[in-house]
Order: C-alpha cells, then structure tokens, then sequence
C-alpha cells in the first residue's frame, strides 16, 4: 500500500468560492431521485472529487476529450500516460493539438494544454508505456478510465488491475472504465476487476478480421486488398529485405503502392489507390471527432458517478456495458447489457477455457489460429503442458530444442482433454486452455 | 486481360487529404465537399454548452463556416461548464468568445458570430437565408422557436432542437418534408445480389459454360469453381429434378443444400474443398428473390412517383426511372457487386465482370428512362444540375437501400396550451408502455419548456427561467403536475385507457425523471453535454453529406441509465 501520497495541489479549493461550479454544485448537493444511498449530496461530496486522483490511458481521439471531460466535472488530480508523438493525421479529431504540436508527446501537450484552460486543475503526464509502471504505481489512483485504441494494451491493464486485487484490502479494487471507437459506433464499459466481467472476458467483442490465406496472395489474388497484402507481406520481404519496412515513410508506401500496383495489372484487378494501400498496411481504422465525443464522454460520466459513490446509479453490477451505433438503421441505437463473468477467463476465472481443435493439424498451424481465433488472439505464444514444453519463443536454445514439434500433429503431442499453458511476451499471466479434439 | 486496366498515375496524398485521412474513409471526397460547403448557425442560449460542444465536432472535420448567435456575456458559471472559453472571455460576448476558441481547432473553417438578441434578429426579414443548417440549443422563447420552425419548414432547411440538462438530453431534428438519402451506406453484405435463383441470361450462359466439364476436372480446378457458379450448377440440375422449380421452402432448401454437399470430393489431402464449403454456407442465404423491401415500394407509391405527376427533382426522376425498370423487369438495377471467393483470379475476375456488365446496362436503361423524363420538365429553384450517369450509377447501386424521411415540424407545449399530438399519439402512447422506451423523458422536456416559458420575467420571453434553478422542491412539483397532465392528455387523444398499477407506475417513473431534470436547475454537466453535442454533430454530419441514415426524429439521452432511445414523433 502507498501511504505517501503526494498532497493534490488544489485541496483548499473547496472552501474557495464555488461561483465556477456552480452548475455542477446542482447536482453535487442535491439528493436525486436516482441518488445512492451511501452518496451524501454537499461539500463532503465536493471535496471527495476533488481530491480524487484519477488515472487516464491514453492522449488520444478519446484521451483528449477525457481529459478536458474529468476537468469540467469536478476531478482536480489527474494523471495521463501515453507513448505516442503527434501525427498530422491526428488533427481532425484531438482537439488539444495544433499543426505546430506534431512531433511532440501527446500526454505532455495534452495535459498542459487543458491544465492552461481549466484553472485549478493539475494533470500530471507521463511519456510512456504504461507496461513500464508497476502496481505501486497504479495503485495510487482511485478509478482508470482507459482510452487506447490497442486492445493488446487493454488486455494488459485489465489483467494488471484484476492482479492486483487483495481480497482483504478494499482499495486494492480499481474500477476500469474503457472506451473505445470504430468509425461512428463504439462503446463503453465498466469493469469492477474480479468482482464483474473483466476485458478478458469480452475478448470475443473484438474478433480480429480474418487474415487472407499465404496462397492466395501468392497464387491467386482477386481483391486489390490482396495485392497490397502480396506487396507487404513478400514482395518488400523479398526485394528489400535489408530495409526495415516504416509504414509511416510516405516512400515506403509509394513502393507498396506501386508494387500493389502492378500485380493488380497483371491479373486485370481494379480498384488499388494510394489510400488504400495505406488503410491495408497499416491496418487504419476510421476515427471521427463525433464519436470519441460520445464514447469518452460516457466513460467519464461512469467515472463521475462511481467516484461520487451514487450521485446517479453508475454501470456496473447490474449493465456493464453499453453499445453505440450512430450507422445503422435507426440512426443512433445504443444497447447497454450485462456482460456476463467467464469462470473460464484466463485472467479472472479459475477455470482452464475450452478450445476445439482438429487434432490432424500441426503444432505449426495451431499456434499460427492462435492470433485469429477471437478468444486467443496471441500471436508470439510460448506452449507447455504440465509435463512437457511444446514450444518455447525463447531463449534461442530452448527455441531449437522445441522447434521440431512444429511439424508433429497435435493428436502425437497432446490427449483429448488435455490442458496447455500459453504465455505470450505481450502478457504477464498464462492463458490456460483445455483441448477438446473436434476430429 | 492488362489492358483492362489503366494504373491510376501516382497521386501521394494532398495534405487537406493527410489531416481528414481518418474521415474520407467514412464519408469520401463528395462527403467532406458538402461538409465545406455548409453554413451551419447556432443559436445558442441557456448554459451554453450542448451547442459548442456540437461546434467543436463539425469544426475538426472541416464545415465549411458556423455562426453562433448569443447575446449572453461570459460568466464566472460558464467557466466551469464550457472548455471554449478563458479566464479572460469573462464579461465578453459568449459568441465572440466561443468562436475565436473554436476558431483555432481548424483554420480551414470560417467563423463568424452574432450578439444581437435573439427577438430582435428574427424579427427582420429572411435572416436564415444564408445559413443551411441551423442548430438551435434549449431553452429560447417558445413563440421564436415555432417562428424559426415555420421559416425553416418553408424554406427546406434542417433545424436540430437540442436539449441538455443534467444527466438527460434530447436531440429533435425538423427535416424538410421530403428528405432523401441514396448513400445509405448499408452493411455490404446485406447489399449482395447474386440473382442465383432468377440469374440474367449473361450469368446462365457463363455457368453453364463455366461447369459443364465439373466431373471431369481435375482436383485443383475442381476446388476452385467459384461457388456462384456451383450454386448455379446444382440448381440446374435440382429444376431438372423438379419440374423446373427451384427449392420453395426451408425443408427443400436444406434439400438442395445436401445436394450440394454431396458433390464435394473429399478423396484429397484437405478431405474437403474450400469452395463447396462457401457454396454450402450460401445456401439459405442466397436462395431468395430479390424483391425490393416495404420501404422502397413505400417511395415507389409515394404521390411525388406518380405517373400523373410532374418529378421535379434529379432524386424523384431517378427514383421513377428506377420504377419503370423495376415494373419492365420485376427486379431494382443490379447493384453489380460480388464478394470475394475462392477462386483462381481469371474466373472471378471474369464472373465479375459479368455482373459488373450487367450492372452498367441497368445503369444505361434507367438513365434513358430519366433523361425522357428530364426532358421538358420544369425545375423549380433552386434547381438541380442535370442528371449525370454517375448518379445514376450511384443510385442504381443503392436501389435497395434508398431512405425516404418526411420531416414533421417540431412538437411545442406552450404554457396552458393542450399539446395536440395527431398522427403520433398512437406510437407515443404506445412507447409510453414500453419499458425500453424513454418516452417519459421526452414528456419531461416538453414540460420542462412550458415551465420555462411561463416562468420567463416579464418582458424577456427570450430568457425563460428553468424549472429547479433556485427553489427545487417546489418546482419539482409543479413539473410533476406538467408532465402528469401530459400523460393524460396523451392517452385521452390515443384512445388508450391503461390499467392501475400500470398506470401509476407510468406516472410515478415520468414523475421521477422530471424531478432529477428538475435537480439540474436548467445547468448541464459537462459530461453529458460533451456526448450530447457528439450525437448532435454526427446527426449534422449525417444531414449534410446526405450519407447514412439520420434520427427520424427524436432521440433522447439518459446518462443516469446509460441508455438512448430514438423516437418518432
Ligand atoms: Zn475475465
């Protein structure tokens, strides 16, 4: 446990004048109808905001407008960590920065700039990765509200948080709330680690697009979308091995272009243009200012009602997660849900997950379905039974010494029913898995 | 077969197409040239926030120019609610200041603002003639508001009501009274059209052609047959069966479908075929008729498609162009796409090319049709450009999924006035029983207007006065009287009687939302205004680009719930 908590600067605020907050104060000391009984509406209430130290994920589409949301609701201790530099690209939706901004960090810029606007406010940034930070330190913060469009790192800080919960400790719980964007659809969630469904749990929301089969790139392509993936994947491989590809170099992607290019000729393909090889490659996902409006703001307003202990009623135990779709058929459709725990999660279940799997494939091909299947997704795994090891990533040595089980048959290695650990640098637990033979 | 194909020369990416990269994906060039060609006009009012909120997500995109019309000066409150706004904007026009802060997200966009009073600018003649879309933010006076309402339903411009207090909002749209979109942007594969059951003459010559040796290829083309043509196969051969009848019902269906099965080879290496898998697969989906939904027989009856009627406009001329096709050949155009397969690429190239033929010569036709019907018809201004081929083309291969909303004007309960509901009091009644609904919050916001409007100090009917703004309790009792008045009237005009405990549960949980909307004291969190103005500026964007399907008509947004709800009114 941290005891030394670095005193919030701003904590006399509350006896200051609240002419600013006045807005805000209707509701921070007025007893609703939908109001907690353990939320006391009033000045303890304000202050209990005000001190709260409050960790956000990510500078982003989402992270800018969280961070000027929990200025603006009360929240004067907040802390943001990103890794990430400003690209040109990012201008039309992360209204904290300005042309003159790219190239420097997100989570400094970001934070000054809403610490500049909001008087009052401190924002603490951090210009990192948020694997290089330890329990102590995440378990200063009273709440996390993460804004990442990665789900690697999603599931690293969800299995972090479920890890840290000491079941004699009360503070050692750190609701999470994620948010996240495609397009005009998203959603947000709250997760009360170990106690609700965790991120691991609603793994299959985000199945990955199935890959194209090798041969068919290679052999028989029908879409511009494989030529480009022909072009990326073995002609650079094959002509330019020595460099290493920057799919943020404008002259790398005009070479993939061009290479795309001319294959789609050559099988009398239409439809490859810059951008789109640019979407393939780097695997673009459309973001717009609207909707990481919605979905952050509905992430902060959980935050909000949960740190206020019930101002309103927050999602959590009863929904969990809400749905949003401003494309469909209706216009704007929202479906906030119970997602329900997995006792087989690897990360907040004790129960090894069931796998089918055709038992005539090789260890080889299995461990390559590991980063397509939605409730996997690993892509580097290291595999070990109880027993035996099936095949290591590393060290080099052991990596050699289990490499020929590569070319045996799962049936040869593994009994039906038989349960494999798999862990994946990307990770710091096990996924355990119980094989059930489906041929 | 090169030759086909023209490399486009190489076009890096302009640095207007850098900074919107993440955007043209969603909306395209013609997209984001109508987002730059809009004018959109804000009259803000109120706490203020909603609206700038909206702004600030049509700014980032690139809306070509916004006014902001408010005659409020800046105060210590709006400091703590609006993030466009600086310690130093204090005592200055909100307008002003607002603008300049948003101003600075994009200098792509113009900005200009108004600080006259609201009374006095719609006073004067045609002031919402420059401007193409207008927001309006809760709560203005309710004789201006059905003043703008008015102008704007005269002169075709969209106008978004919007309203946000506390934990709750609500976003009314006014579309004009025809309001189409041809660029729905469906989910792709609801668009696919593969004719297998009714295939045009061109696909059953190409078949046939393409499967006639089927027995005897060898394992490698056999497993590449593209499965259109397998199905196109095996149907042959179930019709010969059948006198000449395709599979009718789910039991011949799965029929057919083992049928299909049956002619995998399974004597190879995988001990399956990849091919026959897809066709198997495609089975139920791709045996129906395509027939065009309720919705575009709907428009196709629609007075505006009549024989006897003039088509003043490129999207009615099209549309009975496309209905004359449709009446000559039974079926919309051939929207002319075909998802991927397995296949080695000269045969899918191939099929697709013959459907992509197919869909060029529908294209043809009904561009005849509506050049007869351009021909001599009179536009009124603002007129249309004439017809083109590509929109044409573009409608054709939309055909299915077109959308027609008719705008209704605004619902407004003025003080001691009994609002009528007409043709909605039968869905709204009807919402009102269900749970799913937030109907009750709607009826809360009308009631929170009509407090407002008969709280206004005297002289200064723009500046109503919100209901829990000083004394809570005893407003949040008169809101209660407003709204349970409003259920009643409501049931009385639907004809609906509900039965106890229904009905008090009804009025006890409509009578809750309007006292946690009374708890704000008109005020907005920051919060829900944020996503509030992020629905708002997805519905602008919407209307604008005329992609995608906007809100028919109301949506409303409970925070307290997590939950929104879309009614139409
Ligand atoms: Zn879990």
């Amino acid at each position: 446990m941290v005891a030394a908590v670095a005193t919030p600067p701003v904590l006399n605020d509350v006896s200051q004048d609240r002419a600013r907050w006045k807005y805000l104060d209707n509701i921070l000391t007025r007893r609703g109808p939908f109001t907690d009984e353990q939320c006391n509406p009033g000045p303890d209430l304000i202050e209990t905001l005000s001190k709260a130290k409050v960790l956000v994920i990510g500078a982003g589409g989402l992270g800018c407008e969280i961070l000027k949301n929990l200025a603006l609701s009360g929240f004067k201790d907040i802390h943001v960590i990103d890794m990430d530099t400003i690209d040109v690209s990012n201008l039309n939706r992360q209204f904290l920065f300005r042309a003159a901004d790219v190239g420097k960090p997100k989570a400094s810029v970001a934070a000054a700039f809403v610490e500049r606007r909001v008087k009052g406010v401190s924002i603490t940034s951090h210009c990192g990765k948020i694997q290089d930070m330890d329990e102590e330190y995440y378990k200063q913060f009273q709440v996390v509200i993460c804004g990442l469009d990665s789900i690697e790192a999603r599931r690293w800080i969800n299995a972090t948080l479920v890890g840290m919960v000491d079941m004699d400790d009360p503070d050692s719980l750190k609701p999470m709330v994620d948010g996240g964007t495609e397009g005009f659809k998203g959603q947000a969630r709250v997760i009360f680690p170990s106690m609700t469904s965790c991120f691991e749990c609603q793994l299959d929301m985000h199945a990955p697009r199935a890959a194209v089969p090798l041969c068919t790139l290679a052999t028989i392509p029908r879409q511009p979308q494989h030529c480009i993936e022909w072009a990326h994947i073995i002609a650079w491989e094959a002509e330019r091995k020595e460099d290493i590809l920057d799919t943020d170099d404008p002259a790398h992607i005009t070479w993939l272009y061009e290479k795309a290019n001319a294959r789609a000729a050559e099988f009398g393909i239409a439809g490859v243009t810059y951008s789109m090889t640019q979407g393939v490659v780097k695997n673009i996902i459309p973001a717009i200012a609207s909707t990481n409006a919605i979905i952050a703001a509905a992430c902060c307003n959980e935050a909000f009602k949960i740190v206020t202990n019930g101002i309103a009623s927050y999602m959590g135990l009863e929904n969990n997660y809400m749905m949003y779709t401003g494309d469909g058929d209706s216009g704007v459709y929202t479906y906030t849900f119970l997602h329900e725990k997995k006792d087989d999660c690897p990360v907040c279940g004790n129960l090894a997950r069931n796998m089918e799997i055709n038992s005539e494939l090789t260890l080889e091909e299995f461990i390559e379905g590991l980063a397509e299947r939605p409730e996997a997704q690993l892509k580097k795994p290291t595999i070990r039974t109880e027993e035996k090891s099936l095949y290591y990533q590393a060290p080099p040595a052991l990596e050699e010494q289990t490499r020929p089980n590569l070319k045996r048959k799962i049936k040869e290695l593994l009994e039906d029913g038989e349960e494999i650990a798999v862990s994946d640098p990307a990770f710091q637990i096990d996924f355990k898995f119980k094989m059930v033979f489906s041929s | 077969m090169a030759d086909v194909v023209t490399p486009p020369p190489l076009h890096g990416p302009t640095s207007k197409e850098k900074k919107y990269d993440r955007q043209l994906r969603l909306w395209a060039a013609s997209g984001q040239a109508a987002l730059e060609e809009a004018h959109i006009l804000l009259i803000n009012s109120g706490t203020g926030t909603v609206g700038v909120e909206a702004l600030k997500n049509l700014v980032l995109p690139g809306i070509g120019n916004f006014t902001i019309l408010d005659s409020a000066t800046v105060t210590e409150a709006d400091l703590g609610v609006n993030f466009f706004l600086e310690d130093t904007s204090l005592g200055k026009f909100r307008a002003g200041e607002c603008c300049k802060y948003l101003q600075e997200l994009n200098p792509d966009v113009k900005g200009n603002f108004i600080s006259e009073p609201l009374e006095t600018f719609v006073a004067k003649p045609n002031v919402l003639q420059p401007f193409t879309h207008i927001l309006i933010t809760a709560p203005i006076a309710l004789e201006i508001l059905e003043k703008i309402s008015n102008d704007a339903r005269f002169q075709s411009r969209p106008v978004f009501y919007v309203h946000c207090v506390g934990f709750y909002a609500q976003l009314s749209l006014q579309l004009p009274d025809a309001f189409p979109i041809v660029d729905t942007h469906p989910d792709p594969e609801k668009m696919t059209d593969l004719r297998i059951l009714w295939p045009f003459r061109e696909l059953r010559e190409f078949a046939a052609r393409k499967t006639k040796d089927l027995g005897s290829m060898n394992d490698h083309d056999h497993g590449h047959v593209p499965y259109v043509l397998l199905l196109l196969h095996y149907l042959s051969i179930w019709k010969s069966q059948h006198n000449g009848r395709p599979p009718q019902n789910y039991k011949e269906k799965t029929e057919f479908r083992e049928l299909v099965r049956s002619g995998t080879r399974r004597d190879n290496p995988e001990g399956g075929e990849e091919n026959f898998d897809e066709a198997v697969g495609a089975v139920l989906k791709s045996l129906n008729l395509s027939e065009p939904s309720s919705a575009i027989k709907e428009i196709f009856d629609s007075a505006e498609c009549c024989i006897n009627e003039v088509q003043r406009t490129n999207f009615w001329i099209i549309t009975r162009a496309v209905k004359t096709f449709h009446q000559q050949h039974g079926s919309l155009p051939l929207p002319g796409s075909l998802p991927d397969m397995k296949a080695q690429s000269k045969d899918y190239i191939e099929l697709q090319n013959v459907y992509k033929a197919k869909a060029r010569k529908d294209v043809a036709e009904v561009l005849s049709h509506a050049r007869k019907l351009e021909k001599g018809v009179e536009r009124l201004p603002p007129a249309d450009p004439e017809i083109s081929e590509k929109e044409v083309e573009a409608f054709c291969k939309n055909a299915g999924f077109i959308k027609l909303i008719r705008g209704r004007p605004l619902k407004i309960l003025k003080p001691k006035e009994m609002l009528k509901w007409g043709r909605s009091a039968k869905s709204a009644s009807n919402a009102l029983t269900n749970p799913d609904s937030l109907m009750p919050l709607h009826l809360a916001f009308l009631a929170y207007d009509s407090f407002s409007a008969a709280h206004a100090p005297d002289g200064h009917i723009a500046t109503p006065q919100a209901p829990g703004a000083s004394d809570f309790e005893t407003d949040a009792q008169k809101m209660t009287g407003i709204v349970e008045t409003l259920i009643d009237d409501l049931l009385r005009q639907a004809r609906k009687f509900i039965e106890d405990p229904e009905y008090s549960e009804i009025k006890d949980s409509t009578a809750k939302i309007a006292q946690e909307m009374t708890r704000a004291g008109g005020a907005e969190l920051h919060n829900i205004a944020s996503l509030t103005g992020g629905i708002v500026a997805q519905e602008v964007i919407k209307v604008i680009t005329k992609q995608y399907v906007p809100v028919d008509n109301v949506c409303l947004v409970d925070g307290v719930q997590s939950k929104t709800s879309v009614l139409k009114l």
